[in-house]
């Protein structure tokens, strides 16, 4: 007794926090592009924070429940219905076996997070259940879901056996019932503004001048040849004061890399280990979600901040889903 | 020791350079640290990628933040930590650097390029063969893909330019030129240097303990093969 897939949607793959431990190997981090997302859908099915999600991306799937489960979604807004009825995001529900989860393409936001309780169950290589896509392992067999695939979920807490009781007596006859309290969507990545803050790189200082302004003054807007791998940025031109050769070293998630051409790179989740392009800067990890939800198209300006604050912000999110964490399970009543 | 730099990568990596130029010198004191920190981590430290001439180490800040709860921040606190375990190192000598063999089926359609490399360098394909299973290569690091080597030590006469156009899909296990460069595609891949030839050996396999065959250090020769000995091989080597 499983979940079904009946329709995959654009890109959905299993992820969590990502593989640390192996880009020595040349085996790169991946893991979910929101991890914040990832967080607290975890955090309201009252499993560890990195347990294993699916990561829908524009496009969700269509799924058939084999048993019934407690989930949450949590990210982009792509219109989840359960037997055609609104399911609301950010909070845990209780869903009937028999009935069928459905997503649409994104209104908000470019990707949504599906947690279970217990975390899905796919085998663990080199210490994650993320799916590398372009080495083909991990997650569902290295690949994306395709209809037909079955996907099961480990033994869920103590936490979330409580909570599931309580929503299946809410339930009643209902295909499904919500928890009324929910994380308020202010805990997430807001795209509106998209204001991505970001520390200067280490080849920052030999760009021009103009450049160097222009790169925190203009709006950068978001190329369609943007994935899991980068994001590709159009906008003015940055040029260096005369040409570098760099000798390739390691690169992260956040990493923003300038090619000859001028447009910079943003390196996301799937980002190779090793990177050769001078830096103009880093996206500070807390605002890794932002850039994580914004859709081809859409713009985004970046702001400076000093290495000290971006480690304080990061700081202060941690404490933040600490008491959110704790929140939870005084408001659940589970001790 | 007291020859290296430090420069942040974002917030959450220290980027620490120990040389200017790629040599075996800084490589070998690339690998000396990284071996190093490998086996003394400290918390919060989240691992260590070796480069031509730096190291980068990656921790979570929100560890280190925990750990010493007073005004250094977390980047402070990883240099103070990497300061003190690198005053104390010395470069020693190291032990023989494992010598790995790699049989390759060059030429025919496991390496459809051959014969223009032999062409734009006016060498015979013989010769080609020759001149690049001779060589000892030194892995300097593994990056880019899954497994793939950076390699260096390739005869200069070798030396041709990547393709003007790069092939869609490149078997896994091709063994290319690009540029002054030599390597082998570790996964299928696209990509646009000249292929002379293949190898059975699989250079990544996600289910190892150790994922990546060859690592960053270790010494490569290249060994001419047979096409029956490549099918054969396919069956046998890991």
């Amino acid at each position: 007794m499983s979940i079904e897939v009946v329709s995959p949607g654009l890109c959905t793959t299993v992820q969590d926090w990502g593989r640390y431990g192996y880009q020595r190997h040349g085996v790169n981090v991946g893991g979910a592009m929101d991890a914040l997302a990832v967080q607290m859908a975890n955090m309201l099915v009252g499993n560890h924070r990195d347990e294993a999600v699916l990561e829908l991306t524009m496009k969700g799937p269509t799924l058939l429940f084999q048993k019934d489960m407690l989930i949450a979604i949590c990210g982009g807004d792509l219109s989840p219905t359960i037997n055609k009825k609104t399911v609301k995001s950010n909070r845990a529900v209780w869903v009937r076996s028999g009935s069928i989860l459905q997503f649409s393409h994104a209104k908000k936001g470019c990707r949504a997070y599906l947690a279970v309780a217990g975390g899905w169950d796919v085998p663990i290589v080199m210490g994650s259940r993320s799916t590398n896509l372009r080495a083909g392992f991990g997650g569902l067999a290295g690949r994306m879901l395709q209809a037909g695939d079955r996907l099961e979920h480990n033994p869920q807490s103590s936490f979330s056996l409580y909570l599931a009781k309580q929503l299946e007596q809410k339930a009643g006859d209902e295909a499904f019932s919500d928890t009324d309290w929910f994380i308020p969507a202010s805990h997430f990545a807001q795209c509106q503004e998209s204001i991505v803050r970001v520390i200067r790189g280490d080849q920052f200082d030999d760009f021009t001048a103009e450049s160097r302004q222009r790169f925190f003054d203009q709006a950068f807007q978001v190329s369609p040849q943007s994935d899991r791998m980068g994001y590709r940025l159009t906008g003015s031109t940055l040029a260096l004061t005369s040409p570098l050769e760099l000798i390739s070293a390691a690169v992260t998630m956040g990493t923003i890399q300038v090619p000859p051409d001028g447009q910079p790179i943003i390196l996301m989740a799937d980002r190779q280990t090793i990177g050769g392009y001078p830096k103009i800067g880093y996206v500070a990890t807390v605002d890794l979600p932002i850039i994580a939800q914004l859709r081809p198209g859409e713009t985004m300006r970046f702001q400076e901040i000093s290495l000290q604050d971006a480690q304080r912000a990061l700081y202060e999110r941690e404490r933040t889903m600490n008491e959110i964490q704790l929140g939870i399970k005084l408001t659940v009543g589970w001790r | 020791m007291k020859n290296y730099e430090f420069s942040p990568l974002g917030d959450s990596g220290v980027i620490v350079k120990l040389g200017e130029v790629i040599d075996q010198r800084t490589h070998e004191i690339v690998v000396m640290f990284t071996d190093f920190l490998l086996e003394n981590p400290f918390p919060g430290m989240l691992e260590i990628v070796p480069g031509f001439t730096t190291i980068t180490v990656y921790y979570d800040p929100i560890i280190l933040a925990q750990q010493f709860p007073h005004d250094l921040m977390p980047y402070e606190s990883v240099l103070a930590i990497l300061d003190r375990m690198f005053q104390e190192l010395t470069v020693t000598c190291k032990a023989e650097p494992r010598l790995v063999e790699i049989p390759v089926c060059y030429g025919g359609s496991f390496g459809p390029d051959l014969d223009n490399v032999a062409q734009q360098n006016s060498l015979t394909r013989e010769e080609v063969i020759a001149i690049h299973s001779s060589a000892e290569y030194l892995v300097y690091m593994i990056g880019f893909a899954p497994g793939f080597p950076y390699l260096g030590g390739m005869d200069v006469r070798l030396a041709t330019p990547r393709r003007s156009s790069p092939r869609l899909s490149i078997p896994k296990g091709s063994v290319g030129i690009g540029g002054a460069q030599t390597g082998i595609y570790s996964i299928e891949t696209p990509g646009g240097w000249q292929i002379i030839g293949r190898t059975p050996l699989s250079l990544f396999q996600p289910t190892e303990s150790q994922p990546s065959l060859l690592r960053a250090g270790d010494k490569v020769r290249f060994r001419p093969i047979s096409e029956q000995e490549y099918e054969a091989g396919k069956k046998v080597f890991r």
